[in-house]
């Protein structure tokens, strides 16, 4: 991969540091009047998510790193790998270790879309749509004409995964849930 | 629409507004406005600036970093107090606080001293940005009250430590560290609201300031900055007068730049030559004009108060 110097470093530029991929948040010149400029940098570590603070000399290099975005359509896990499919018509499929997944995990449904991000080839880090639908598999039963009052009780998803739902909500339903805050959105329409 | 200005036109008033003020203010002291150029033959000494190159009359010349040179050659042959207002170019230097060519006030005072010149500074900037408080350090003084060392009792390996959380596993030079630590540590915990000066840096930081050995052994030099809410907005010197000192101080700006930038430059023979023809002992500072307009219209980005930033110009 090729080298980038400090003057470069524009958000979304992906470099190696200490070994990981990350992606340039923020770059602030830091030259006072008499001495040496700085780059005052924030990146976010591609493989942890943990947002870095790191100054560099103005003219230092960075690696750049081999990190590409891929839309992927969810398919299966065999336990072990999360597989995903390139959307992109070359259907190549790819396994995603649990690591990689992270809490996305609680989001996947097979047929959707997710972000795949590729390290050297390899998926490092998953991420879901804001939206995704899925279906209620227990919770207490729901409670008939209950449908203004506050009030909620947790439910269980397909994935496993537990949400606050309004006290009206059954089994079987489909719900949509918003990734971002892991929170009950609405019934799912259609 | 990248057509348009970059600043409000209120911040363009503002601006209108300032310059009258700062004129009013230097012609009620009896200070000369000048003029000096813009383009010059010669480059800045200093390593860690680099000039606009451009090719006029067929050969290299400068965009001027600060118009220093060419206003200490007016003091030397009797001007006698100036001040100028002009656009000065540093390369390189892009960011929320910076754009590569920006605008400078300097001025000079002849028989002012630190204590002197930060007076009228604190005047000058503190009446315009309604500012009455006033702090003032010495650079070790704000090191050991803010961040718990001693610039010129610590070891190098110390100063190397305290800068790990900031650079990583790269190596520093001592004036280097102490620059993280000036601009990582001290600043953001300078007293807010307030004019903040931070004199008697460190003889390696002297630039082109006199020096003098205090009571503590320390060469000190008699240089000052002022800050606002972190903003680093003015540098002040008593001013090098000593032929035989800035001669050695351009030799080692010049083994610096060939080994940091790996260039020549020319070295200014007129300023020298003024030098050596006597300059009146005097003290200087240049502040940068678009932070105070920052700070007087809470901008937090150096092209709001620019009519064209460098993306639009």
């Amino acid at each position: 991969m090729a080298n980038f110097s400090t003057n470069e470093f524009k958000s979304g530029l992906k470099v190696m540091l200490e070994g990981d991929p990350c992606s340039i948040l923020e770059n602030e010149l830091v030259k006072p009047g008499k001495g040496q400029a700085f780059s005052r940098v924030k990146l976010r570590n591609l493989k942890t998510g943990r947002v870095w603070e790191r100054t560099f000399k103005s003219g230092e290099k960075l690696e750049g790193a081999d990190v590409m975005e891929y839309d992927m359509e969810y398919l299966y896990t065999d336990g072990e790998f999360f597989h995903f499919m390139a959307t992109d018509g070359s259907f190549e499929q790819f396994g995603a270790p649990v690591d990689a997944v992270g809490e996305t995990k609680n989001w996947l449904k097979e047929q959707e879309k997710y972000e795949v991000t590729l390290f050297n080839g390899e998926p490092i880090a998953v991420a879901a749509p804001n939206f995704v639908d899925l279906e209620v598999v227990e919770t207490d039963p729901g409670l008939k004409g209950d449908t203004a009052q506050g009030g909620s009780k947790p439910a269980y998803l397909t994935t496993g995964a537990m949400v606050r739902v309004p006290l009206f909500i059954n089994i079987g339903e489909v719900l949509r849930i918003d990734t971002r805050t892991g929170e009950y959105v609405s019934r799912a329409k259609g | 629409m990248s057509w348009q200005p970059s600043a409000s036109i209120e911040a363009l008033k503002e601006r209108g507004m300032f310059y009258r003020y700062i004129r009013d203010f230097f012609y009620g002291r009896d200070v000369l406005e000048v003029e000096t150029p813009l383009l010059s033959h010669a480059a800045v000494s200093d390593a860690n600036l680099l000039p606009v190159v451009v090719q006029c009359m067929g050969k290299a010349s400068y965009l001027h970093t600060s118009p220093e040179y060419p206003m200490k050659r007016l003091l030397a042959s009797g001007s006698g107090d100036i001040f100028q207002i002009s656009k000065v170019f540093r390369d390189e230097e892009l960011g929320s606080r910076h754009n590569p060519e920006f605008s400078m006030l300097e001025y000079y005072r002849l028989h002012f001293n630190v204590a002197t010149l930060k007076d009228e500074v604190a005047q000058l900037v503190g009446d315009y940005l309604n500012i009455q408080t006033r702090q003032d350090y010495s650079y070790r003084q704000a090191l050991i009250k803010y961040a718990h060392v001693d610039p010129f009792a610590a070891s190098d390996e110390q100063l190397s430590e305290m800068v790990v959380p900031f650079m990583g596993s790269l190596t520093l030079n001592r004036d280097e560290c102490l620059d993280i630590i000036m601009s990582h540590v001290v600043e953001p915990l300078l007293p807010k609201n307030c004019l903040v000066f931070v004199s008697q840096y460190p003889a390696s930081q002297a630039a082109l300031a006199q020096t003098y050995e205090n009571h503590e052994g320390h060469i000190i030099a008699e240089r000052f900055e002022l800050y606002v809410n972190g903003l680093e907005l003015a540098n002040g010197y008593h001013e090098l007068t000593d032929i035989v000192e800035q001669k050695k101080r351009f030799a080692i700006e010049k083994v610096k730049r060939e080994n940091q930038l790996g260039v020549q430059r020319e070295t200014d023979q007129h300023f020298l030559d003024a030098l050596q023809h006597g300059l009146p002992n005097c003290a200087g500072v240049a502040l940068g004009l678009d932070r105070i307009l920052m700070l007087k219209l809470g901008a937090k980005n150096i092209s709001e108060v620019i009519s064209f930033n460098f993306d639009r110009a």
